[in-house]
């Protein structure tokens, strides 16, 4: 991790993405820290969703987007439902991981993005989500072929795995995904 | 009762959580409640949707609510908590922000339904109704606390379901049908759904807290509303005895199966047999009324 490019200033263009990415004002913190308190998973965390804010706000984009914290988040929204400043700070989180991805910086925690990607192949692909499929899809991307296998095994053996998707819907999602990408194209081309 | 809804299963209740859609299913035809399953429904695009991209994260419920308004359908209940939760962010985000509703409405290459309504099935159920006189079975035997999770309640602007941090409603329900139901700290605390697959270090460590804390205050089961929940409590609870050297052996009910036994309903027609943790001997002094 590097500091080299720290600067302490009151527009940081991170905070100004999360702006534009989630509607959220960081600025508004005044790190009474109750996010990270609730945070369930915050003891895994290296930066505690209140440091991880103040951050962002100080335009440390090196170790935002460099920290474990973002990708740690389960979207429970204990944070988003204690601030006192009504910051949503999940979606927060959520901004920082867009931002992240489009930037192409590698997650410090790649199994999590790995995860999304196998979800939403899947998800556009089939329609509804086949978990076989992706199941399969999450271990090529992370060469865990062993990880769940007994639980797998087990959870198939009680019918509560389907071996054919049912690629209902999947012509609407395969284009719905091809919209998005357009809408967001445009939109990221007002931003520059 | 005449009220009718469109039924969105979503993804979970047509795999992992199956006993979840057949105890819901049955529930409502006991009650008269009526139900149709949304023709085509696509998944809402869960965690993976909201973490990487907004735009999609709506669109993706919000078709379901658009084809539930071509049925012609104003209210779609959605059981599994992570549905009911894109469902309802997807309808507060378009509301508050026209912007927003106008590319939902472009990547949907259609206009949006005027007025939708989102339900979780605690609310139909809950909704002060009172089904004593539907119970055939005595479940006093039992003593659970209901395990709401973070979906449900959260974020309270969004949800508007019940008392955020402390709710109630699963707990007077099944209390309404004479189960005793217990106070306990968990209610809404995060059992690490989303990242089942990727840090089950994370979620083992989460769920042997709440298993840990419904056996120190004397549980012998825990009701859930969500199959993300009952994933995490029920098929990984071996695995937390396991890494945590502990033995629990707490049955995890979705809070329908409960309602299903108390009306009299077979068990083994609710799919109980596909739990991880057998239901039998909490079960066998079950007694007639």
């Amino acid at each position: 991790m590097t500091e080299s490019n720290r600067t302490v200033t009151s527009h940081s263009p991170l905070a100004e993405s999360v702006l534009r990415e989630s509607g959220q004002n960081v600025n508004l913190c005044y790190q009474c820290r109750k996010c990270s308190a609730g945070c369930p998973i915050s003891y895994a965390m290296d930066y505690k969703p209140a440091q991880l804010i103040h951050a962002i706000r100080l335009g440390m984009d090196d170790l935002v987007f460099n920290s474990k914290t973002m990708w740690l988040c389960a979207s429970c929204e204990t944070c988003t439902t204690r601030c006192p400043q009504e910051v949503d700070v999940a979606k927060v989180m959520d901004a920082v991981k867009i931002t992240a991805l489009r930037k192409g910086i590698k997650p410090a925690i790649p199994e999590v993005a790995s995860f999304y990607r196998a979800a939403l192949a899947n998800i556009k692909k089939c329609g509804r989500m086949y978990e076989v499929g992706m199941i399969v899809g999450l271990k090529l991307r992370t060469f865990d072929f062993f990880k769940d296998m007994a639980m797998g095994m087990k959870m198939f053996q009680k019918g509560k795995l389907k071996i054919i998707p049912s690629f209902t819907g999947a012509l609407t999602t395969w284009k719905i995904f091809r919209r998005v990408k357009r809408i967001e194209k445009e939109m990221s081309k007002g931003d520059l | 009762m005449t009220a009718k809804y469109a039924y969105y299963p979503g993804c979970s209740l047509h795999s992992t959580g199956s006993e979840y859609d057949i105890s819901f299913r049955a529930v409502c035809e006991r009650l008269g409640i009526e139900i149709e399953e949304i023709k085509g429904w696509i998944c809402c695009g869960t965690s993976p949707a909201h973490c990487t991209s907004r735009l999609l994260s709506l669109a993706l419920p919000y078709e379901n609510l658009r084809l539930a308004g071509d049925m012609g359908f104003t209210e779609v209940v959605a059981p599994c908590a992570a549905c009911f939760a894109r469902l309802k962010t997807a309808l507060h985000e378009v509301n508050e922000d026209p912007k927003i509703a106008e590319q939902v409405s472009e990547a949907l290459t259609a206009p949006l339904p005027e007025s939708m309504n989102v339900l979780s099935p605690l609310e139909v159920f809950g909704n002060g109704a009172d089904w004593t006189a539907a119970v055939r079975r005595s479940l006093s035997a039992l003593k659970v606390v209901c395990y709401y999770g973070c979906l449900l309640t959260r974020p309270s602007k969004v949800m508007q379901f019940d008392e955020c941090e402390y709710p109630m409603t699963m707990d007077n329900v099944l209390r309404g049908l004479g189960i005793t139901t217990l106070d306990w700290s968990y209610k809404t605390d995060c059992c690490g759904g989303a990242l089942a697959m990727t840090r089950t270090d994370v979620v083992l460590k989460l769920t042997h807290d709440l298993l840990e804390q419904a056996q120190i205050i004397g549980a012998n089961a825990i009701a859930v509303a969500c199959p993300l929940c009952h994933v995490n409590l029920d098929t990984r609870q071996a695995e937390v005895e396991q890494e945590y050297g502990t033995k629990y052996d707490i049955p995890i009910f979705y809070f329908t199966e409960l309602m299903a036994l108390a009306f009299g309903l077979s068990p083994d027609k609710l799919g109980l047999k596909k739990h991880f943790i057998s239901t039998d001997a909490l079960l066998s002094g079950l007694s007639e009324k």
